[in-house]
C-alpha cells in the first residue's frame, strides 16, 4: 500500500463515521422531549405550532414514511417514485440535502440558514469574528500558550530531573491538570478582574480588546499546557537516556547542540503529533469556557442550541466537531510519516 | 601483529580512578546514602599504538572504565592523563576540544545512532563541530570513511534503521574515525552482532588500527576475542583490576584465582580435548557493588582465601616481567 493509497483510504473512511455520527445525534436529539416551539408553552400556539412543523418537514416521520409509501402505492405511481416517497422522512431529508451543500434553516434565528448563523459575519466585521471563527481564533491561541508555555516546561524538568524546579514544574502541572476549568475560571475571574481589578469584565466591544483574551486562552489552555508538558518531559527522560545521546556527547558537540539537534528533535515527535488533536479538543471543548467569558462561539452556540432544540443547527456542530477530530486524527497519521524517517506507510522492514 | 608492535611512549595512563553512582533517597530533599562503587581505585597505562582489553563479568565496571576515561561520566576520584594532560581536570571547551582525540565505539549499534540523522549527518557532525570539514568537503569525506570501513559512499542519504546490525557497527565505527582519534574506546563492540559478522568487525578494527596507528581500549567478555586482538589485558572484579599483563602471559600462566577460573571457562573446539578440560566453578554471585567484601574482593568466592583475604585488601604489584596482580596467595 502506498502512501497515496493509505491517505485516500483514510480519508474514505471519514465518510462512514459523519454518517454514524449524524444518525446517533439525530436519534439522540428526538429522544429528548420537547421541539424547538414549545420552549416556552404559553405562548407556543398549537395552530402556529403545527403550521411550523409543517413548513420545516418536522411532521413527518423520522426515518421511514410508510404511509407516503402505500399512498404512492395506492395512486399507482412507480418503483423509484414509491421508494421515493417510502424514505421521505425527516432523517434522509436532511442528510440529502447535506449532500447538497445546505445545513438547512435554523429553528430558532428566524429567516437565517444555519451557515449564516456559524459562518456569517454581520455588519462587516472580519472573517474571525463569525461564530466559528471566534471559536478557532480561542482554540488556536489556547494551543499556542499551550505549547508556548508546556514543552519549554517539559525540556527544563526533564533536563532537572527530580531537582526543586522539577517538582516545582510537577506542582504546576499537577495544578493545571486537576482543576477542572471551570473553577479556574471563575477562580482567575476573581483574582484579575475583582481583587486586582486589571481586566475589565463588563464592557463594550469587549472582544474588540486584545487584553480580553488573556484569561479564556489561559484557562481553556491550561489543561493542554500540562499535558505538553508531561509528554514533552516523559519523551525527553527517554531520549536522554538513549546511546546516541553518549555518542553525540562523545563525538564533541556542545551541551545546546546536544540538547537542541539530538534529544528535541526526537523528543518533540510525541508532542507534535499531539498538536492536531489537542487543537481539535480545544476548538470542541470550549463550552464551559465560552458561556463563562461570554465568548460568543460555536461552544456557546452549541450549549443554547441543545436547550431551545435547534435541530439543524445540533447536528451542523456535531457533525463540524466530528469532522474536526476524524481531520486531526488523520493529519497526525500522514505528519508522523514525515516527521520519523522509520516509518514508512506499508513498507516493510527490510 | 599485535606482539611485534614498536610501542613508543605512554597515550593514556589512569591512576587511583574511582566512579561512584550516589544512591539518594528522599523526594525534596535528597539525602545521599550510599554509593554504588561501580570502578574502586583503578591504576593503568596504555602504550601508543597497543590494544589493551578490559574483560570481567556483567556488571564490574568495565563500561564504565571506559566511559569514565572519555570523561563520559566525571571520575569520582583520580586522574585520567591523556599525551600528559589531565582529563578529569578539564572542563568546557577545553574537554571538548581534546574530544577529536578520543572516540568510542558502543555496544549496540541499534541504539547509538539517532535514528532521525542520515548517515551522513551522523558521522559528517562531528567534521563540522571540530572545524574540519564543511560542505562538499565534509561530503567527500564522509564518502571516503564509508569506503574505508567497507560500505557503500552511496549511503550516505539513509537512515540506520536501513542497515543490518553489522553494517550500523560500521557506521559507527566511521563515525568515530571521522575526526581522526589517536585513541578508541572499544565498549563491547561486538557483542550485539551475529559471530559470522563478528569476525568482519574485529578484522576491520584490526586493519583500521594498522592504517591509521590507533589505540584501542578493547572492553569484552568474550574471552577468545579479547585475546584474539588485545596486546595486554587486564581483568577487572567488582571495581578493581585483578590482573594486567600480556595475552600469552596470561593465557598460558594465569596467577590469579579469578582470571584462571575465568579462563577455564572458555571451550575449546575439540570434543576430545574439551571432554577434559577442567573447569573451575566459582560458587555464589558476585557481591553487591554497594558493599564490597572486606579485604580482598574475591575472598568470598575464592578457593584459595585464607585468613588474610578477609581482612587487608591486596596490593596490586609486579610479580613477574609486566605481569601484575592483586591476590595475597600469588
Amino acid at each position: 500500500m502506498t502512501r497515496t493509497q493509505f491517505i485516500i483510504r483514510r480519508v474514505l473512511w471519514i465518510i462512514p463515521v459523519l454518517f454514524s455520527v449524524a444518525l446517533i445525534t439525530f436519534i439522540v436529539m428526538h429522544a429528548t422531549p420537547g421541539g424547538p416551539w414549545d420552549v416556552d408553552p404559553n405562548k407556543a400556539d398549537r395552530r402556529i405550532s403545527d403550521q411550523l412543523d409543517k413548513t420545516f418537514g418536522l411532521n413527518k416521520p423520522l426515518f421511514f414514511n410508510p404511509e407516503a409509501f402505500q399512498q404512492a402505492q395506492k395512486e399507482g405511481r412507480g418503483v423509484i417514485e414509491s421508494g421515493q416517497a417510502f424514505i421521505d422522512a425527516q432523517f434522509e431529508n436532511y442528510i440529502f440535502s447535506l449532500l447538497r451543500g445546505d445545513l438547512g434553516p435554523s429553528y430558532r434565528y428566524r429567516g437565517r440558514s444555519v451557515s449564516d448563523v456559524i459562518f456569517g459575519v454581520q455588519d462587516d466585521k472580519p472573517a474571525w469574528q463569525s461564530k466559528i471563527g471566534t471559536t478557532a481564533t480561542l482554540g488556536i491561541l489556547a494551543l499556542l500558550f499551550a505549547l508556548a508555555f508546556g514543552i519549554p516546561m517539559g525540556i527544563i524538568s526533564a533536563l532537572k530531573q527530580n531537582t526543586a524546579v522539577d517538582y516545582a514544574s510537577l506542582f504546576v502541572v499537577t495544578i493545571g491538570y486537576g482543576i477542572p476549568s471551570f473553577v479556574m475560571g471563575i477562580l482567575l475571574i476573581i483574582v484579575f478582574a475583582v481583587w486586582l481589578g486589571v481586566i475589565n469584565v463588563i464592557e463594550i466591544d469587549y472582544w474588540q480588546r486584545w487584553q480580553s483574551w488573556f484569561l479564556p486562552t489561559i484557562v481553556l489552555g491550561l489543561p493542554t499546557a500540562a499535558f505538553a508538558a508531561r509528554l514533552t518531559r516523559a519523551s525527553m527522560l527517554d531520549v536522554m537516556r538513549s546511546d546516541y545521546i553518549r555518542t553525540a556527547r562523545a563525538k564533541g558537540l556542545g551541551e545546546r547542540v546536544v540538547v537542541l539537534r539530538h534529544m528535541l528533535r526526537n523528543a518533540l515527535i510525541p508532542v507534535v503529533t499531539f498538536a492536531g488533536p489537542a487543537l481539535a479538543g480545544l476548538v470542541t471543548g470550549s463550552f464551559i469556557i465560552e458561556n463563562q467569558f461570554g465568548v460568543a462561539g460555536i461552544g456557546d452556540l452549541f450549549v443554547r442550541s441543545v436547550s431551545r432544540r435547534d435541530y439543524t443547527v445540533i447536528m451542523a456542530l456535531t457533525l463540524f466537531y466530528a469532522l474536526l477530530i476524524a481531520l486531526a486524527n488523520l493529519a497526525v497519521d500522514i505528519i508522523y510519516g514525515f516527521l520519523d524517517p522509520r516509518i514508512q506507510m506499508g513498507k516493510k522492514e527490510g | 601483529m599485535a606482539t611485534t608492535m614498536t610501542h613508543n611512549g605512554t597515550l593514556v595512563e589512569v591512576r587511583g580512578l574511582k566512579k561512584y553512582f550516589p544512591i539518594t533517597q528522599g523526594i525534596i530533599i535528597q539525602r545521599k546514602v550510599d554509593d554504588v562503587k561501580a570502578v574502586d581505585g583503578l591504576d593503568f597505562s596504555i602504550q601508543r599504538g597497543e590494544t589493551l582489553g578490559l574483560v570481567g563479568e556483567s556488571g564490574c565496571g568495565k563500561s564504565t572504565t571506559g566511559r569514565t576515561i572519555l570523561q563520559l561520566y566525571r571520575p569520582t576520584e583520580g586522574e585520567v592523563f591523556f599525551e600528559g594532560k589531565d582529563l578529569a581536570r578539564l572542563k568546557g571547551e577545553e574537554l571538548r576540544r581534546m574530544r577529536r582525540h578520543m572516540q568510542m565505539i558502543f555496544q549496540d549499534p541499534y541504539a547509538s545512532l539517532n535514528p532521525r540523522m542520515t548517515v551522513g549527518d551522523i558521522i559528517g557532525e562531528p567534521l563540522e563541530v571540530h572545524n574540519i570539514a564543511k560542505g562538499k568537503e565534509k561530503k567527500e569525506q564522509v564518502q571516503e570513511l564509508l569506503q574505508v570501513v567497507g560500505l557503500n559512499p552511496y549511503f550516505v542519504n539513509r537512515y540506520p534503521h536501513e542497515f543490518s546490525g553489522g553494517q550500523r557497527q560500521r557506521i559507527g565505527i566511521a563515525r568515530a574515525l571521522a575526526v581522526r582519534p589517536d585513541f578508541i574506546v572499544c565498549d563491547e563492540p561486538i557483542s550485539a552482532l551475529d559471530v559470522s559478522i563478528q569476525a568482519q568487525i574485529i578484522n576491520l578494527l584490526e586493519e583500521l588500527q594498522e592504517k591509521f596507528h590507533l589505540t584501542y581500549l578493547f572492553i569484552a567478555h568474550d574471552l577468545s576475542v579479547v585475546r584474539h586482538i588485545s596486546d595486554r589485558i587486564a581483568v577487572m572484579y567488582l571495581g578493581k583490576i585483578v590482573e594486567l599483563t600480556d595475552r600469552t602471559a596470561l593465557y598460558q600462566n594465569p596467577l590469579h584465582p579469578y582470571t584462571k577460573a575465568l579462563l577455564s571457562a572458555i571451550p575449546i573446539p575439540d570434543p576430545i580435548i574439551e571432554e577434559k578440560r577442567e573447569r573451575i566453578i566459582l560458587t555464589g554471585d558476585v557481591p553487591s557493588p554497594v558493599h564490597p567484601p572486606s579485604g580482598c574482593r574475591f575472598h568470598t568466592r575464592c578457593p584459595l582465601a585464607i585468613d588474610i583475604c578477609k581482612r587487608v585488601d591486596p596490593e596490586f604489584r609486579e610479580v613477574g616481567a609486566q605481569h601484575w596482580v592483586a591476590c595475597h596467595v600469588v
